[in-house]
């Protein structure tokens, strides 16, 4: 597996006390598993807060995870040594939500694009100019570009650099969070069909992060659906959209649709996670027992995971 | 802008309506003191914007900013003008609306900011309410409850809604009409079912074709070439022509005119699809 994320949790600490000891914290991400094989792509989606850019901060080595393991071709990487760690490094890379906070304003594009390929030492320093303009030509920017700085481009070209920066590595693994959010409609499906090409014709792996149902299904082959920092439900894409079970992903593919749907109550606070199953104070079908205690994931052999105490009836 | 502009609320300069009129009941708008403007806003026309909580004051209580439009528009006692509060932000699902009533907008959620500012915008029974993209700064399933209300309340109150958005599938579920913009034109006008299953307009066209969707995976999706020109760009023919893939020279050089092709159905393009 090339990359398997397995029972991870993360917490934060979001108040300290006088002596700086925390006295409050966060789970972000609350026992989280996920495999991405070669090639593929794995959706995650989740209203904000739920944890999407905590996991896959986790995934890419910038978090630690406060419990559970990450492994990278199979090795743990909280395990394996620095230097093996560096090597294997470039393969898993990660294009950030906000295009605007991850490009150094003060670099320009070339320098931007060549710096992974120094860091990591791939090609012979002659050659790597000429790579930095291919790389350019692939995610539809110009080869004059290398000469400009990051303001003078529009906040779709920002998401093409950064995934250029990702691209340079010739990684085996991106994730991407919320590559497409801040896009308007047309610049939106040019930047789809271009992960999708490189997914296509190159095998590279994406984790593909975002808030919108209809983006992850148009992309994604397997999907994971989280609500306050669990997976409420996982599966193949197609059966998970075609027959939703937990009562979450309904609401969310209903309102993907702009079908109105009945939900109640606000997204919950991360910092007061309510007993039981974290979906139960806004369920429309919810029982004593789910406000007591949370059906585990339950999963088949094909992959396809629910947990709602009530998957079968609803 | 179309709504900030026919509400007079954009600075006249730069902002000026240069052409054309706006008639709310039969009255030129346009011709209207500010003084008559205040009159109108609120009673008869209300608002709800897309940030709900840099549209409140942030140093005011929502009760006591509801209760200003109250006493500003309506001749109501401070006794009703409290119940009356109290039922609104009851009918408008907030919990506890004594409560709510001594909040400050920071402490309310986005939703619930939302939520008061529908409520304000009907406390004076308007016949108009103008929704600039109400819901595109919340959650997802914040969203759906928001439209909910929204279009419940609309019914409720027997209001029209001229509501703005850039989500195409909304309009689908809830407009009895729908006009697409494109460069402050309305280069397609009609039911929404005529616009959505069968569009003449290519921008509309590229519009759908380009909204990813499950049932498409696997497809490449239909991707507008070129860039919007700038407004104070002048322009020569059709607004759409640069990115247009039916474009013929006709539509560089003259400019072409919403026309009625079937009934109700209007496009502003030379070349309708005429499907
Ligand atoms: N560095 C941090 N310190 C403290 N709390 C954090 C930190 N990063 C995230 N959190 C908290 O963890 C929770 C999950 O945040 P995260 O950014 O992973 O959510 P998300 O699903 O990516 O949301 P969005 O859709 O808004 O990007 C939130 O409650 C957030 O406030
Ligand atoms: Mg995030």
């Amino acid at each position: 597996m090339l990359l398997s994320v397995q029972k991870i949790t993360k917490q934060f600490s979001v108040q300290r006390s006088l002596l700086g000891r925390p006295t409050a914290f966060v789970k972000a991400v609350d026992g989280v598993s996920i495999d991405v094989g070669a090639g593929e792509i794995v959706g995650v989606v989740g209203e904000s807060g739920c944890g999407k850019s905590t996991l896959g901060r986790c995934a890419i080595g910038l978090y630690e995870p406060t419990e559970g393991a990450v492994f990278w071709d199979g090795l743990d990487i909280q395990k394996i040594s620095e230097a093996k760690k560096k090597s294997i490094r470039r393969k898993f890379q990660m294009v950030f939500q906000n295009p605007y906070a991850s490009l150094n304003p003060r670099q320009k594009i070339g320098d931007i694009l060549r710096e992974p390929l120094e860091v990591h030492g791939l090609l012979e320093s002659s050659k790597r100019s000429g790579f930095v303009k291919e790389l350019l030509d692939q995610v539809g920017l110009s080869k004059e570009d290398v000469d400009k700085y990051p303001h003078e481009f529009s906040g779709g070209q920002r998401q093409r650099i950064g995934l250029a920066r990702a691209m340079a590595c010739q990684p085996d693994l991106i994730v991407l969070d919320e590559p497409v959010s801040s896009l308007d409609v047309s610049v939106q499906a040019s930047v789809l069909n271009l992960l999708s090409h490189m997914n296509r014709h190159r095998g590279i792996a994406y984790l593909f992060i975002s808030h919108d149902l209809q983006v992850v299904g148009y992309l994604s082959q397997r999907l994971l659906v989280m609500y306050l920092g669990q997976v409420v439900e996982a599966g193949g894409t197609d059966e998970v959209l075609g027959n939703p079970r937990h009562p979450y992903t309904k609401v969310l593919l209903a309102a993907s649709e702009g079908k109105g749907v009945k939900i109640e109550g606000e997204p919950p606070n991360p910092a007061q996670a309510p007993s039981g199953c974290p979906f139960h104070p806004r369920c429309a079908f919810a029982e004593e027992r789910c406000r007591k205690e949370r059906q585990p994931l339950l999963g088949n052999e094909n992959g396809r995971k629910v947990a709602c105490w009530k998957w079968d009836q609803l | 802008m179309t709504a900030l502009s026919i509400l007079h609320l954009l600075p006249t300069p730069p902002m000026e309506m240069t052409e054309g009129k706006v008639y709310f009941h039969g009255k030129d708008l346009g011709l209207l003191s500010e003084t008559e403007w205040q009159g109108l806003r609120g009673p008869q026309i209300g608002m709800v914007f897309q940030e709900p909580t840099s549209s409140l004051n942030p140093v005011i209580p929502v009760g006591d900013q509801i209760t200003e439009v109250l006493r500003t528009h309506t001749h109501l006692s401070d006794g009703e003008i409290n119940s009356k509060i109290v039922s609104l932000l009851g009918e408008v699902g907030l919990p506890d609306p004594p409560r709510i009533m001594r909040q400050y907008p920071h402490q309310l959620s986005g939703g619930m900011c939302q939520r008061v500012m529908i409520a304000m915008a009907v406390a004076c029974g308007p016949a108009l309410l103008i929704a600039d993209e109400p819901t595109t700064a919340l959650d997802v399933t914040v969203q759906t409850q928001i439209l909910d209300l929204l279009f419940r309340m609309t019914e409720e109150h027997r209001l029209s809604v001229l509501f703005i958005t850039h989500n195409l599938k909304i309009v689908r579920g809830h407009a009895d009409r729908v006009a697409i913009l494109y460069l402050g034109l309305v280069v397609e006008e009609g039911a929404p079912d005529a616009i959505f299953d069968h569009p003449q307009h290519p921008y509309t066209e590229g519009l759908l074709a380009a909204l990813p969707e499950v049932s498409q995976k696997g497809k490449d999706l239909f991707n507008i070439t070129g860039t919007v020109p700038t407004p104070y760009e002048a322009l020569h023919g059709c607004a759409f022509a640069n990115r247009c893939p039916r474009v013929e020279e006709r539509c560089r050089l003259e400019n072409p005119k919403l026309d009625e092709l079937t009934k109700g159905h209007k496009a502003r393009c030379f070349y309708p699809s005429k499907r």
